[in-house]
């Protein structure tokens, strides 16, 4: 069980109040943030369920316009203290989520948890590291982030800006998850779990038991083309292993706020598979690697956004990894 | 004169040669380098901002490579399949088409990745094990910076011939390698060495793909555990023979993608046995044997 001294504090901090707040009585009236918004404009955020705020983020790529809120993020506020579950892709919109937790509650930040390592989920956390909370992430996501953090630095501020990347570096994990953790907000808990190799190396979900409610992480896209930088057998074995666990309702890491289980995660699976049965009969043929990614998985072309910009690259990652078999 | 002994009379890197930061880093992170593939200290200041960019390198790789030699631009002689714009810069795909009216006549195809901190991405010298049909070779290349990547071959008559493409595609040469990193280290060193029928070629010409599991490390790749570089570590000679006779030789460098993969057309001929060795900077050997099924 994870405790730290913010989460001591955060008990300490509250007396009695209701366990959660009402399920719909907030709603963040500020809109998603637009060009020229206040630094840290509260992020709309919707309940999805008791005690439970999902900000949507935009399909899309880093820009200056969207500075970086391409991702979802949330928050489940316990009797005691709060969970932060990604955070955005740049401490503009971390401070954004910020602000839309303070509209909800006062309880303390306890943890800020990743559920790997890409930018647009992890590039928020510099808004919520004031030494009280903690960071959360795969006993992995420590290597895989610092592998690669000067490379997000430099594409990201350039993707982004002076003005949106403004505030942005890296927080790395403090908390490692090896298996499964269980963490204590007051009166509700939610369950960690470390993966194998799927989206990335470093994919965590989180459970909250109290509601059912399971954020997926990028395991889980919905709309957004999935995005492999992991492998994609890996993806499709915990898919399948995912699917027997009961949920009442998942959140992806790219999509609407929150979708049914197991339903949500069809088209995911549709693609991977196809993808993955592309390339392996490519390669069977003696195809090369260039002609495979002008060839395979085409039908899939309009059930995704996104798809030119990052199709190609999947059927090359996949080929990569499905040479070896 | 061959191009080995040119290159080591006066080594790549040179006088006004490339550009950033990293390459600096790469300098450093490189000791044990051949002189062929290291950068020799830098001479000159770095140029700033997009002088980087804009700067030419080829001028003074040319020179290094080739002296005052002739290269003819070729685009009927030889072809160089490079993607416009590349989906990964860690694991670019080229390919080279030497057509058989001339492939006999090829001693050595040199891939130049001109703004590549280590420009020489390889080097095949090739042997009669080759054959006489038309000859292609894939590859898979970091590229570091929007670049031109250029292939050079130099006939048995002394003459180069060069066609050059240019690439859209940045950061490969620092990207991590290893999606998986454990899962990598697990299986460094594990080969793959594949036979089959060149497509669209006669019976007297086969396609072999040779695969090894290996980091390639380019000294450009931070450990994070350390915060350091990790040095340089990666596959420096391959050779690959058919019944003992010398398909081609290839001298690698840091330019190639981690787990390098090649794949090569060949004479078939004699019991058809196909071997390859590889030797990475540790002083590490890989072998691996193949022979066609139902021989």
């Amino acid at each position: 069980m994870i405790t730290r001294h913010a989460f001591v504090r955060g008990t300490l901090a509250l007396a009695a109040s209701p366990l959660v707040l009402g399920y719909s009585a907030l709603r963040s009236s500020s809109t998603a943030l637009a060009a020229g918004a206040p630094l840290g404009a509260p992020l709309s955020v919707v309940a999805v369920a008791p005690g439970i705020y999902i900000h949507q983020g935009r399909h899309g790529l880093f820009s200056p316009e969207n500075a970086g809120d391409i991702s979802n993020c949330g928050f489940i506020v316990g009797r005691n203290a709060v969970a932060v579950i990604d955070t955005g892709g740049s401490a503009m919109i971390g401070m954004g989520l910020k602000a839309a937790i303070r509209q909800v509650t006062d309880r303390p930040i306890g943890h800020v948890i990743n559920t790997h390592m890409h930018p647009d989920h992890v590039f928020g956390n510099a808004a919520f590291d004031d030494g009280n909370t903690a960071f959360v992430a795969h006993h992995k996501m420590a290597r895989g982030l610092g592998a690669r953090a000067e490379r997000y630095q430099a594409i990201n501020s350039r993707l982004l800006g002076e003005k949106a990347f403004s505030g942005t570096r890296i927080v790395m994990p403090q908390v490692p998850v090896i298996g499964t953790q269980t963490i204590e907000l007051g009166e509700r808990s939610i369950v960690l779990e470390a993966h194998k190799t799927a989206h990335t190396d470093n994919d965590l979900t989180v459970r909250d038991t109290a509601t059912g409610t399971v954020f997926m992480g990028d395991l889980l896209f919905s709309g957004h083309i999935p995005t492999i930088d992991g492998s994609i057998r890996g993806w499709l074995a915990l898919v399948a292993r995912l699917r027997e666990e009961k949920a009442a309702q998942v959140v992806p890491g790219h999509g609407p706020p929150a979708m049914p289980w197991p339903d949500a995660i069809t088209p995911l699976t549709r693609y991977l598979t196809a993808v993955s049965a592309g390339v392996a009969a490519a390669i069977k043929s003696g195809q090369t690697l260039s002609e495979d990614a002008e060839t395979v998985g085409l039908d899939e072309k309009d059930a995704w956004m996104l798809f030119e910009e990052y199709h190609r690259r999947n059927v090359s990652a996949a080929f990569a990894e499905l040479e070896w078999e | 004169m061959s191009t080995r002994s040119q290159r080591g009379a006066s080594p790549i890197g040179l006088s006004g040669l490339v550009a950033s930061a990293i390459t600096t880093i790469a300098a450093l992170a490189l000791p044990g380098m051949p002189a062929a593939f290291a950068q020799a200290k830098m001479t000159v200041a770095a140029p700033e901002g997009n002088a980087a960019l804009d700067f030419d390198p080829w001028p003074g790789i040319r020179k290094d490579l080739f002296a005052s030699r002739d290269i003819t631009d070729e685009a009927t002689t030889l072809s160089l399949e490079a993607p416009v714009r590349a989906e990964d810069a860690a694991i670019v795909p080229l390919t080279i088409r030497i057509p058989k009216a001339i492939a006999g006549d090829v001693k050595k195809l040199t891939l130049v990745i001109d703004k590549n901190p280590a420009p020489i991405a390889g080097v095949f010298t090739f042997g009669a094990g080759a054959g006489l049909g038309d000859r292609v070779i894939s590859t898979r290349v970091r590229v570091d910076m929007y670049t031109n990547i250029r292939a050079i071959m130099e006939t048995s008559d002394g003459k180069l011939h060069m066609v050059t493409k240019y690439v859209k595609a940045a950061g490969g040469c620092s990207a991590p390698a290893l999606k998986d990193a454990d899962e990598a280290l697990a299986a460094l060193g594990k080969m793959q060495l594949k036979t089959r029928a060149a497509p669209n070629q006669s019976a007297a010409m086969r396609e072999g793909q040779v695969m090894i599991k290996h980091p390639n490390y380019s000294g450009m790749q931070m450990n994070q555990l350390t915060g350091l570089y990790i040095p340089a570590k990666y596959v420096q000679q391959l050779d690959v023979t058919r019944d003992g006779e010398i398909v081609f030789q290839l001298e690698g460098g840091i330019s190639l993608s981690e787990d390098p993969n090649i794949r090569f057309t060949y004479g078939d001929g004699g019991t058809g046995v196909l071997e390859v060795t590889a030797k990475d900077t540790d002083g590490s050997v890989f072998k691996a044997r193949v022979a066609p099924s139902g021989s």
